[in-house]
């Protein structure tokens, strides 16, 4: 190793300037390690590898067939049923009906997780409510969603609930409808919203409560004007993270926004009547041209794939930023973080 | 009341007032008088009681102990931690069957140049070293740090440890050193014997399987000694042992140090001054990197050379 | 009443207010057990345990589908070992594996990464799991399927099970990889959150001690974490056991049960697991005996889930003595 003229340092009481270091490379030696320690390390090596090669086809994959297969006509056209896929449209509506669903859970979600996440943190009483109330939402993030979207059948298929959705003649309520698909998506999303909020909550130090109650604040414009507002980032990023997953999720889809391929509104208010419709999302969408559905159109799948992958990303890069813009204030708020 | 012609004499106090309050109705508080620190050249000091008699076997031959071989030298080791030089051009020796003591004002570069030692610096990504450590003759860039790191123990401020059983915790070494993993019944003697030496067994010897986080912070210090010389480690270095520890630990551990010295070269880094006399043979004093003043304990105690040495042990900073 | 809103709330309304909306919760988590479980009763009062038993499960579904109103006894009839076997063999399949591969990445990421690298692959971490089921259903059966259909599955294998199944590429093998894919991402994101919990002393103490970086990660601080990874394993298989759409996509919809004594031919045969399987017939969920199959097989779903959920929990909890943050 070819050794640099040393840098020279001045000493800080005057004892004159001093040999300057080396810098060092760090020599671990390896091979000197016993077999299967590094038998281990390679594999350790081999897993991070893979996880970048893994996540690197299929960003590369779908980037490649989408853009081999995506136009400008398929982003705005409806589609339309007919026996020949490749011929029929575009999907639009499927794209309407991803924002529209996501709009509504997000929608949905946020004020109850917020609220939620509010009162384990800043009340809290009685224990074992609040206790219950946490092992409720862990319990609802490891439910499967089919399972939550079996249940959101079984709930809208009361009379109760027969606004939202259709009602056939026979006086069977259909259940599937944006509002139900919705309200559902809702309910997946809830975990992500909570899980952040609460994080940001906890993380405001105690001082800063104190400070508002020495003023005469109580608790609930305390909460209102200093510690909502300062986990705002929090909030964005769950909101994000929600967003994220129900921009992905399928199983809801397919069991309560009916089948139909376009937006097919259903009553007389407009603006509402779309809501109490049925219709379909990219990933409904997906399904159904795949081999597992009906239509046997892979462009088209491939085509709706990749754009539902760009806003997913898109969605996650939005995580990213809201974290980084709030760790200026110290706000550390999604996992992996180092 | 007040002469407001003298602002620097006292104010009239009012009997009933506890002394320090300003006298009611006065006027603005004034500023306690400037007190500065003089040094007296011509008075010689003494800092510290003079060195307790009953302190196990090592006391006892103080004066006339010849010191051991040299097993570790420095000459001319520099660390910097980035563009900021933490230790400057320094050369010391360390000799078996002694203790060196390292004191100094925080933030000088003791413990840098501690975990300089056994290369633990490394582990810092900014930091740089440069100069030569040889232990018993050879540089110890040469050889693999593994093999240094066993040679050259370290026990550290906070008493660190494992999340296993005591003795696991002191096999741990042991168990790594060997190709295949011995059983429990070979390692057996060396454990019983390394927490023996460490003062530790008579207290432990009941159960070793108890888990090691269990005991007081004065027993995982010993612990953490007893693990770093089962080994048997050819140097012991220790960053401010006792600093986290309550008196009665502090008095077991220092017997302790004494008892290990005639084995083991000794580097004890420590903010005690008082420490640093009762236990240390040589002593090395470090400010701002640079090491000021090298020698025996009484010398650098009782007659510094350098003047900083001197405002230090007098306790005029740090 | 508008007035009475406006006003600035008190704590004490404030308080039942926002208790009553995080009761919701609650509420629907009853709710859910209520509903699937009434559903669900139907099928599980006429067949009982012998749900557990094993037979056409594919023919009894497609009898249901076209029952009435009323259905007959022998209609109701359900042996759904198939379905609980495939959902069991895939779950621990990808569970296993995608334990081993998630530990050493996470040893990798936090030990042995060069910082650039570092710095990459947690957001590639996050990307994977974000990526939607039905995109990796959609490369599982148009790239994967298709390559083990076309390359991998030989043509003497075919016809030595050809009798009892087709071999067509969706089988055990490709759902496995998939699922593995899926649910990796969420075993890294925990250990290694635990693996920086570790206290740095005893990184630095057993480092001191002479053991080479490797040893010392594997035998102080994942032995530390023990807890956080298996809570990482059991929420791993609860993401596997509910995945739906990428298996029905992927596995071969075939309410067949792979036979191991087949040896390495089982891996190429197809399977669906519980989850698929409603999500396959949620189109005919108007027969009664085919609902109330459905439910119960989201009764079983749900059950189980709540189960590792509470495990999860429960596994966690040995991480607090040691005063780390699980």
């Amino acid at each position: 190793m070819a050794l640099d003229a040393p840098p020279r340092f001045e000493g800080s009481i005057g004892l004159g300037p001093v040999r300057g270091p080396r810098r060092r490379r760090d020599p671990s030696h390896e091979q000197t390690w016993r077999l299967t320690d590094r038998i281990a390390l390679a594999l350790c090596w081999a897993a991070g590898l893979m996880l970048v090669a893994i996540a690197g086809t299929i960003v590369l994959y779908m980037l490649y067939r989408g853009l081999q297969y995506v136009t400008l006509d398929l982003l705005t056209t409806h589609p339309q049923p007919g026996l020949d896929q490749s011929q029929t449209g575009g999907f639009l509506d499927p794209i309407l009906g991803t924002v529209l669903l996501t709009v509504i859970g997000i929608a949905l979600a946020t004020p109850i997780a917020v609220a939620t996440a509010v009162w384990i943190v800043e009340y809290g009483r009685p224990t074992w409510l609040a206790r219950a109330v946490e092992s409720g939402i862990e319990i609802v993030a490891g439910t499967p969603d089919i399972v939550i979207a079996i249940f959101g059948l079984a709930l809208f298929q009361q009379h109760l609930f027969a606004p939202l959705s259709l009602t056939a003649d026979g006086g069977a309520v259909f259940g599937r409808s944006f509002l139900t698909a919705g309200a559902m998506m809702g309910l997946i999303a809830i975990p992500m919203v909570f899980g952040t909020t609460r994080e940001g909550l906890q993380a405001v130090p105690a001082h800063v409560r104190e400070a508002s109650f020495g003023l005469g604040k109580t608790r609930i414009a305390t909460i209102r004007r200093v510690l909502l507002p300062s986990v705002r980032g929090n909030i964005s990023t769950g909101m994000a993270l929600g967003m994220g997953r129900i921009a992905g999720d399928t199983a809801v889809v397919i069991v309560l926004l009916g089948a139909t391929l376009q937006l097919e509104p259903e009553g007389s208010v407009p603006g509402f009547d779309v809501l109490k419709g049925t219709g379909s999302t990219l990933t409904s969408y997906v399904y159904n041209n795949s081999p597992a559905g009906e239509g046997n159109a892979p462009e088209k799948a491939y085509a709706a794939a990749f754009v539902l992958l760009l806003i997913v990303i898109a969605l996650n890069f939005t995580v990213d930023l809201i974290a980084r813009r709030g760790s200026r204030t110290g706000l550390e708020s999604t996992r992996l973080g180092a | 009341m007040r002469d407001p012609e003298a602002p620097f004499a006292a104010p009239d106090y009012d009997d009933a007032r506890p002394a320090g309050r300003a006298p009611r109705g006065s006027g603005p508080e004034l500023p306690p008088p400037i007190r500065r620190i003089v040094v007296d050249e011509d008075v010689a000091p003494t800092v510290a009681p003079s060195r307790p008699v009953a302190r196990g076997a090592g006391a006892a031959d103080a004066a006339d102990r010849v010191p051991g071989p040299e097993r570790m030298t420095l000459e001319g080791l520099s660390v910097a931690y980035g563009d900021k030089p933490a230790v400057k051009d320094v050369d010391l020796h360390i000799r078996q069957g002694e203790v060196l003591a390292l004191i100094g004002p925080s933030g000088c570069g003791k413990t840098t140049l501690l975990r300089t030692l056994n290369r633990l610096t490394e582990l810092t990504a900014t930091a740089v070293r440069g100069g030569r450590i040889l232990l018993d003759g050879v540089d110890v860039d040469a050889m693999e740090a593994t093999v240094l790191r066993r040679r050259v123990s370290m026990v550290f401020q906070q008493p660190n440890p494992f999340p296993m059983s005591i003795f696991d915790n002191v096999a741990y070494a042991l168990r790594e050193q060997a190709t295949r993993r011995p059983r429990a019944s070979v390692l057996a003697p060396q454990v019983e014997d390394a927490l023996r030496r460490a003062g530790l067994w008579e207290e432990v010897k009941d159960d070793l399987s108890r888990p090691a986080l269990r005991l007081s912070g004065g027993q995982q210090q010993r612990l953490c000694i007893a693990r770093a010389i089962a080994m048997r480690p050819d140097v012991l270095l220790m960053d401010e042992p006792c600093s986290a520890l309550d008196p009665v630990s502090t008095a077991v551990i220092e017997d302790l140090i004494v008892e290990l010295r005639r084995d083991l070269a000794i580097v004890i880094v420590t903010h005690n001054l008082q420490q640093a006399h009762r236990i240390g043979d040589h002593v090395g004093f470090m400010y701002l990197g640079d090491l000021v003043e090298y020698g025996t304990a009484e010398q650098v105690f009782t007659r510094p050379v350098a003047r900083r040495t001197r405002d230090y042990v007098r306790g005029a900073f740090g | 009443m508008l007035e009475r809103l406006r006003e600035p709330w008190s704590d004490h309304r404030a308080e039942r207010v926002l208790g009553a909306v995080a009761s919701l919760v609650l509420v629907l988590i009853v709710l859910m057990i209520a509903f699937i479980a009434v559903k669900a009763w139907p099928s599980l009062q006429h067949n009982g345990l012998h749900v557990f038993g094993n037979g056409p499960v594919d023919e009894q579904i497609s009898t249901q589908v076209n029952t009435g109103v009323k259905p007959t006894a022998a209609e109701l009839r359900l042996t759904a070992w198939p379905l609980i076997y495939a959902t069991l063999v895939t779950t621990a399949l990808a569970g296993a594996v995608g334990l081993l591969f998630a530990l050493f990445a996470s040893i990798f990421i936090v030990e042995f990464a060069p910082p650039r690298l570092r710095k990459l692959i947690v957001p590639i971490v996050r990307l994977l799991a974000a990526v939607p089921s039905v995109i990796y259903g959609l490369i599982g059966i148009l790239v994967l399927a298709k390559f083990v259909g076309d390359h991998l599955i030989s043509e003497q294998r075919a016809r030595s099970v050809e009798y009892v199944v087709q071999l067509n590429g969706t089988s055990v093998l490709v759902a496995v990889v998939v699922l593995t894919v899926m649910i990796t991402p969420i075993m890294i994101a925990i250990i290694t959150d635990a693996l920086y919990a570790v206290p740095k002393g005893w990184r630095e103490g057993s480092l001191a001690l002479g053991v080479n970086r490797w040893r010392a990660m594997w035998t102080v601080s994942v032995r530390a974490c023990r807890p956080a990874i298996a809570a990482a394993v059991v929420l791993a298989c609860t993401r596997a056991l509910g995945e739906a759409i990428m298996l029905s996509m992927v596995s071969g919809s075939r309410g067949f049960a792979p036979n191991p004594l087949d040896g390495i031919t089982m891996l190429f045969e197809p399977l669906r697991p519980l989850a698929a399987t409603i999500a396959e017939n949620v189109e005919s969920l108007n027969a009664p005996a085919l609902r109330s199959s459905v439910y119960l097989f989201a009764l079983m779903l749900l059950f189980s889930s709540f189960v590792l959920s509470i495990g999860a929990y429960l596994a966690k909890q040995p991480m607090r003595k040691y005063g780390m943050r699980a």
